[in-house]
């Protein structure tokens, strides 16, 4: 019999590495000055540097050491006084110049550790992942695999390369062995890139778009019988391009590999690729040894030597810690901790955060966000953040708020700006949405409403409170749903001799 | 005893990605034995006050600004590779059938 995620925690202990790679957002690539701008025609961006053509020497970019130091710093790590680069050495196309330059026993930080907070059982827990270095490198470039069976590398007829994004600085993050999750390890990891994301977020570094492959993240994962004290063999996963999958590639090795020792086989170590539409992972190339990528110092860059005075001036620009300005918005809006961590969870945060500071109600911002808008952005499985924009949001919240809008009006009305029909006001405009406020016109509908049930009008007359409701379905009915229940409702009864 | 053997010279001649037969290993071995063992006579006269060096010249944090200059034309940059296709490098198959 198999063992689900539930049984195989209960025989197994997780045990997790996260390696993530972020692409950093500087106008100019690592070692050349060629653009780093994203979707480019093909080898538009390329330079004898990039290249690896002969002769061509590179030199580094400094705002990409300028940003990893301070990504270091907002990661409590120590900045090395003294950091080099190395060639990794491999053959693979996607570096023409068939090594990458990276960082190897001299990373530019190290030792640092990042506190998450995971929903447990017995509530919200912090969690501290720590971490063991931070270093700089370069993107590869795109292949495009053309012919075989597939479309897949395996037994393609032959691959197409476009190096504009070979180059691109990149900063990989290694985060110690994460022992002691048990069951959380799932958790515990997509806590981890969601906050690191956050943090990359606020320090304005990196697009940290995980679709557009801007920030991307491998799973170390390996399981032990528990209490045996022992570290099993890791698999790493690779392809795993969002927070659900970070969350979904960990149960799914979970599960793969307390299968296998449950049958008695042994894992192998190797990498293996995120499948996104089954949640699991499929088998990679078998992973080379670290001595057989030959590292060695990269000769035509000289040593970086980041002085104290200049880590403290970067230090002291170093934004609000994401985990601050929660606790302070979540004391500013009185936010349930419940509603705090869905409203982190879903990405909503900064977009809530400017609806309230265009002027929206605070509670009424995050309904609006987390409820109507999140449900269209579920129906059309896409962020919410890209259906609608704040200040679209903020609109529609005050014109509830002075009453030329009843909620079901207003949701016509974000939908309509969602099908792309125009501004809230267009909306209104176009579909005629006003909610009816004449008095006269109300009048109207409810004059007829009272003949057409002259037996319900009666009773309300007699003091039937409640059989006034089928009245006021009828004007509803009647002005399309445009009219103000509770005025209709303040009419009517008046109307009748029941109002105050 | 030798620096380096017969099979560790297969091993980096199949990372390199470069064909050799086996006369050709059986030489280069024996060539790059003598070459290692040339440098190994360097540590000989290094003592500990000398650290490993990567870097002759004492030159640090030199850097440009990040500023994007113009690119090669994707005609130049490919006018020197062996094959290509819709403006990109083309390669050989990297990859058998699993």
């Amino acid at each position: 019999m198999s063992l689900n995620y539930d049984q195989a925690v209960e025989k197994y202990e997780p045990t997790l590495g996260l390696e993530v790679h972020v692409e950093l957002n500087t106008k100019s690539k690592m070692f050349c000055s060629c653009s780093t701008e994203f979707g480019g025609a093909p080898n538009t961006q390329t330079c004898p540097v990039c290249l690896g053509l002969p002769g061509a020497l590179p030199v580094v970019n400094g705002k990409a050491i300028e940003s990893t130091i301070l990504i270091g710093l907002a990661l409590n790590c120590s900045i090395a006084p003294f950091s080099r680069f190395a060639r990794k050495n491999y053959f693979y196309p996607d570096m023409p110049k068939n090594f990458q330059t990276s960082q190897y026993d001299e990373p530019i930080c190290v030792n640092g550790y990042l506190d998450v907070e995971i929903e447990t059982d017995e509530g919200v827990k912090p969690f501290r992942v720590e971490i063991e270095r931070v270093h700089m490198e370069e993107d590869t470039g795109k292949s495009l695999h053309v012919g075989g069976a597939t479309g897949r590398i395996h037994g393609a007829d032959y691959s197409l390369l476009d190096y504009n994004r070979a180059g691109i600085p990149l900063v990989e993050i290694v985060t110690k062995i994460v022992g002691g999750t048990g069951k959380y390890a799932p958790q515990v990891a997509r806590a981890y890139v969601t906050e690191l994301r956050d943090i990359l977020r606020s320090l304005g570094v990196s697009d940290v778009k995980m679709e557009q492959g801007s920030m991307r993240c491998d799973v170390n994962l390996s399981l032990a019988p528990i209490g045996s004290g022992e570290l099993g063999t890791r698999s790493e996963t690779k392809n795993v391009n969002s927070l659900r999958s970070v969350e979904r590639a960990v149960i799914g090795e979970v599960v793969r590999q307390s299968n296998r020792l449950q049958d008695g086989e042994r894992i192998v170590q190797e990498t293996r690729h995120f499948q996104e539409e089954s949640g699991q992972t499929r088998s990679g190339r078998s992973k080379e040894q670290a001595e057989d990528y030959r590292y060695f110092p990269e000769p035509d860059l000289v040593p970086v030597v980041p002085d104290s005075a200049w880590i403290e001036e970067l230090r002291a620009t170093l934004p609000e810690k994401p985990s601050t300005r929660r606790a302070r918005l979540q004391a500013e809006w009185s936010v349930p901790d419940k509603e705090m961590t869905s409203l982190v969870n879903a990405g909503l945060l900064d977009v809530v955060e400017e609806t309230i500071t265009i002027g929206a109600d605070p509670t009424r911002a995050r309904s609006w966000w987390l409820g109507e808008v999140s449900r269209l952005a579920n129906e059309r499985e896409v962020d919410p953040t890209t259906l609608i924009t704040p200040s679209q949001v903020a609109e529609v919240i005050s014109l509830i708020a002075s009453g030329d809008l009843t909620d079901k009006l207003a949701r016509q009305v974000v939908e309509g700006v969602i099908a792309g029909e125009g501004t809230p006001v267009e909306v209104i405009a176009e579909r005629g949405l006003k909610v009816v406020s004449d008095d006269g016109a109300l009048m109207t509908a409810i004059a007829a409403a009272i003949a057409s049930q002259p037996d319900t009008a009666e009773r309300v007359r007699g003091g039937n409170i409640p059989a006034a409701g089928a009245l006021i379905g009828a004007v509803m009915k009647a002005t399309g749903g445009q009219a103000d229940a509770a005025k209709v409702r303040e009419l009517l009864l008046k109307h009748l001799g029941q109002g105050e | 005893m030798a620096a380096i053997s017969r099979d560790d010279v297969a091993h980096l001649a199949k990372l390199a990605r470069i064909e050799m037969s086996d006369s050709e290993l059986d030489h280069l071995a024996q060539e790059m034995d003598v070459i290692l063992g040339a440098v190994a006579r360097v540590q000989e006269v290094a003592s500990a006050d000398v650290p490993p060096t990567s870097h002759p010249i004492p030159v640090n944090n030199v850097v440009r600004e990040d500023v994007v200059r113009p690119s090669l034309t994707p005609q130049e940059a490919l006018s020197g590779a062996p094959a290509q296709s819709e403006d990109r490098f083309k390669v050989p198959q990297i990859l058998g059938e699993e």
